[in-house]
């Protein structure tokens, strides 16, 4: 096969065995790879009924067709599992180099089944492929790891893919973390790598990509790059990284404040992109074939050790990573936060300890509305959990990665949280899945975007702000805004398939852009409405699995705060979400029923009749 | 014709990898970072890219070395190239190298070092950072003044403590 390697890696961890096996070739050319592909495996495999830290749930790691490409931006990989923080299908995308890794390795997908008997690690190098012991790993941090793991083999070019403490405690929004400082960050993947004993996936690939089509790639990879070298989004995210959509939203009045109790932080430049650049940006980092490198490397400023915790040495000041826009808006202005150096300490410790930044703040930002509420008392809590406390923040992060005093229960995620304290209204999120950072009263169609991803709310099915703001929509009514995002989703379900970097499309690289490269790579001959219908079809078995798992209509939901509570000042000032009417017209839309189930006329249609 | 030499500039690279890709795609016709003629080293802590590939010394110890001649001058670029027929995969060039930067090609066992692509290197080509360029030998000496600046800083630094 041309472009995909055509092999996939299936691993037994209860017995320590490991198989090559063909990749379904059929699969590939109807899902493409990455998260469609993966998707297709995981509905083949896995019962949706399971219990996600089961030894019967699956991970699989899956790269698309274009990672390890130098397609810009070709290094992601996607990891796909029932998601511990939701018990939904959950499809955790990261950069950096193990994806690519992956690929030159010889493997497309990785699938992870069982429960290794003791903690372990995995080890690829090509085609020999070892569970080997990682007790010595066991409790320590991601960088910690990561070191250990390159000294013990002693491989140049070792890319190694793992969990923190987090991970290891089944905190419920654990990430998979590799290179480092790149995540797949939500649903708790980490929790279900921690519950199958695995530590560590640490490949070395020394084989080749083949294209099908050398001349036409090229081709179009070189327009590609040239749209976007000079784009003035790939512009924007070198010089100020993501945290530049700062000011987006606060000036829509969509940055979410104190737990979504304000539309705008008054603090916002204090931490938005310029803020980074100007007073503690190192350097600039890319991912793999990245060309954008939106990557922000950081050093905290010298009043930091004020924020003091146990675990790591007081001159922690090495170079390390963040924040970027969903990080220092969860740990800054959710949680009211205006302290640079605090948010970025926090990242960095989500980081190390292998934890969502959005989760951790938004769960914080729940705990800290509890508190002010008088719901939460000041035996209950370590430190008086107060909006605005970098005190609070820094040890509260600490506190969730290892699961001590009241961070154990904040590592079971918002909506437990407020569940157990009896205020279920505080937990900002749908499906059990925190909100990242928009705020749909800002951008009403964010609102059906968060309430019908397949994977909980997430900002990366459907990202409406660019155009809700760019004057052709309101940004405050419902009018035309689920049928956007319905094509919207299918799109970038495709995009996740290719292996791409979703970011390329603000960056001056459409999906348009780069179909024509992953048809020269492949030899199949797509079009971007087949890349449609693809995306189409897999958002369809994403929700056929959810459905099965006994997800409803009723799920399709928001918090009450952002369909009663309007803002009661700034640009969004008196607007609440229209969910039911969105809702409607989103099901009308997909052709699916009323309650959110695909008629049958449309499963035939995708192809998906007899799955 | 003014000779050219590939020019790097570490503070400019984001550790992207392209010019692995280009130049692993010159080499073998598949994207294969292990078989680039070009490496980039990555410090993460100190968050330093540094590409670096075969400087094309004047005095070549890789050709020296050869006990069959089968490393040669480029007369069109200066570049010093393997004449693979000729290589018996003696290895003697890869020690030679005080750069590391004489590799061996798995299977045939020969050896394999940088020929500036005929004189368009595609490193060059595909860095979106400019952060190696194929410059006129007397620009591309140009990056080496501010970064010798720096380090002397960090020298005079050090000393005062």
């Amino acid at each position: 096969m041309y472009g995909w390697t055509g092999k996939l890696l299936r691993v037994d961890l209860t017995r320590g065995t490991s198989r090559i096996e063909p990749v379904n070739e059929q699969w590939c050319r109807d899902y493409i790879g990455g998260r469609g592909l993966a998707a297709r495996y995981l509905y083949e495999e896995v019962d949706p009924r399971v219990d996600p830290l089961s030894p019967e749930n699956k991970l699989i790691f899956a790269c698309g067709p274009l990672t390890g490409t130098p397609v810009p931006c070709g290094a992601r990989y996607m990891v796909v599992t029932k998601g511990y923080l939701t018990g939904a299908i959950t499809t955790s995308n990261s950069g950096g180099h193990w994806g690519p890794e992956l690929r030159f390795a010889g493997y497309d997908l990785l699938i992870l089944e069982g429960k290794a008997p003791r903690p372990s690690y995995l080890f690829i190098y090509d085609d020999h492929v070892e569970l080997r012991d990682a007790r010595s790993y066991w409790g320590r941090t991601v960088s910690e790891t990561e070191d250990g793991l390159r000294r013990e083999l002693g491989i140049p070019g070792l890319r190694v893919a793992l969990i923190g403490p987090a991970g290891e405690r089944l905190v419920r929004f654990a990430c998979i973390m590799n290179d480092k400082h790149r995540a797949a960050g939500r649903s708790g993947v980490g929790a279900v790598m921690g519950s199958k004993n695995l530590k560590a996936i640490a490949v070395r690939g020394t084989g080749g990509i083949r294209i099908a089509d050398p001349e036409a790639f090229m081709r179009a990879v070189w327009k590609m790059r040239a749209g976007m070298q000079n784009h003035p989004g790939r512009r924007s995210f070198a010089e100020l990284g993501t945290a530049a959509t700062i000011d987006l939203t606060q000036a829509f009045g969509g940055l979410p404040t104190r737990n979504f109790q304000q539309g705008q932080f008054e603090h916002y430049d204090k931490l938005n992109g310029n803020a980074i650049r100007d007073t503690r940006l190192v350097a600039n980092k890319a991912c793999f074939a990245c060309t954008i490198a939106c990557g922000r490397v950081t050093r905290l400023g010298d009043g930091s050790d004020k924020y003091l915790v146990n675990t790591h040495p007081r001159n922690w000041r090495i170079a390390g990573e963040g924040p970027e826009y969903e990080a220092a808006w969860a740990l800054g202005a959710d949680t009211g936060v205006g302290d640079l150096d605090a948010v970025l300490k926090a990242n960095w410790l989500c980081n190390d300890l292998g934890m969502d930044p959005i989760s951790m703040g938004s769960t914080l930002a729940a705990a800290m509305e509890l508190y002010e509420r008088g719901v939460l008392s000041d035996d209950q809590v370590e430190l008086p959990l107060r909006f605005g406390s970098a005190e609070a923040l820094v040890r509260m992060v600490e506190a969730t990665g290892y699961r001590e005093g009241f961070g154990d229960e904040l590592a079971e995620g918002a909506k437990r949280l407020g569940e157990k304290f009896g205020h279920p209204e505080v937990f900002m999120g749908s499906k059990g899945q925190e909100f990242p950072a928009y705020d749909p009263r800002g951008f009403q169609g964010m609102g059906v975007a968060y309430a019908t991803c397949n994977r909980g709310a997430c900002h990366l099915r459907a990202w409406t702000p660019a155009i809700e703001t760019s004057g052709q929509y309101d940004p405050h009514t419902p009018e035309g805004k689920a049928a956007w995002v319905v094509q919207e989703q299918n799109r970038t379900t495709a995009h996740d398939a290719t292996g791409i970097c979703l970011f390329v499309g603000a960056a001056g690289g459409p999906l348009e852009t780069f179909v024509p490269c992953t048809a020269a790579a492949t030899g199949v001959p797509y079009t971007l409405e087949d890349f449609v219908r693809i995306g189409e079809r897999t958002w369809n078995l994403e929700r056929l699995w959810n459905l099965k798992a006994g997800f409803t209509r009723a799920d399709d939901a928001l918090p009450q705060r952002l369909l009663k509570e309007p803002h009661r000042s700034g640009p969004s000032q008196g607007v609440v979400v229209h969910l039911e009417r969105m809702l409607d017209d989103y099901y009308r839309e997909r052709g699916w029923t009323a309650d959110g189930v695909p008629t049958p006329e449309k499963l035939a249609e995708l192809g998906l009749a007899n799955v | 014709m003014m000779p050219k030499q590939l020019s790097i500039v570490p503070e400019r690279c984001t550790g992207c990898m392209q010019c692995e890709l280009a130049c692993s795609w010159v080499q073998t016709g598949t994207f294969q970072p292990s078989r680039s003629l070009i490496r980039v080293n990555i410090f993460d802590e100190e968050a330093s890219y540094a590409p670096y590939t075969c400087l094309q010394c004047d005095e070549a110890w890789c050709m020296t070395v050869c006990p069959v001649n089968a490393i040669s001058v480029d007369v069109r670029t200066g570049a010093k190239v393997v004449l693979e027929k000729q290589c018996i995969g003696c290895h003697l060039c890869t020690i030679a190298c005080p750069f590391g930067t004489v590799f061996t090609t798995p299977r045939t066992d020969t050896a394999a070092k940088c020929h500036l692509c005929g004189g368009d290197p595609a490193c060059a080509v595909s860095c979106p950072t400019q952060a190696i360029e194929f410059l006129d030998v007397e620009q591309s000496g140009q990056w080496f003044v501010p970064w010798s600046q720096k380090v002397s800083r960090n020298l005079v630094e050090a000393h005062a403590g």
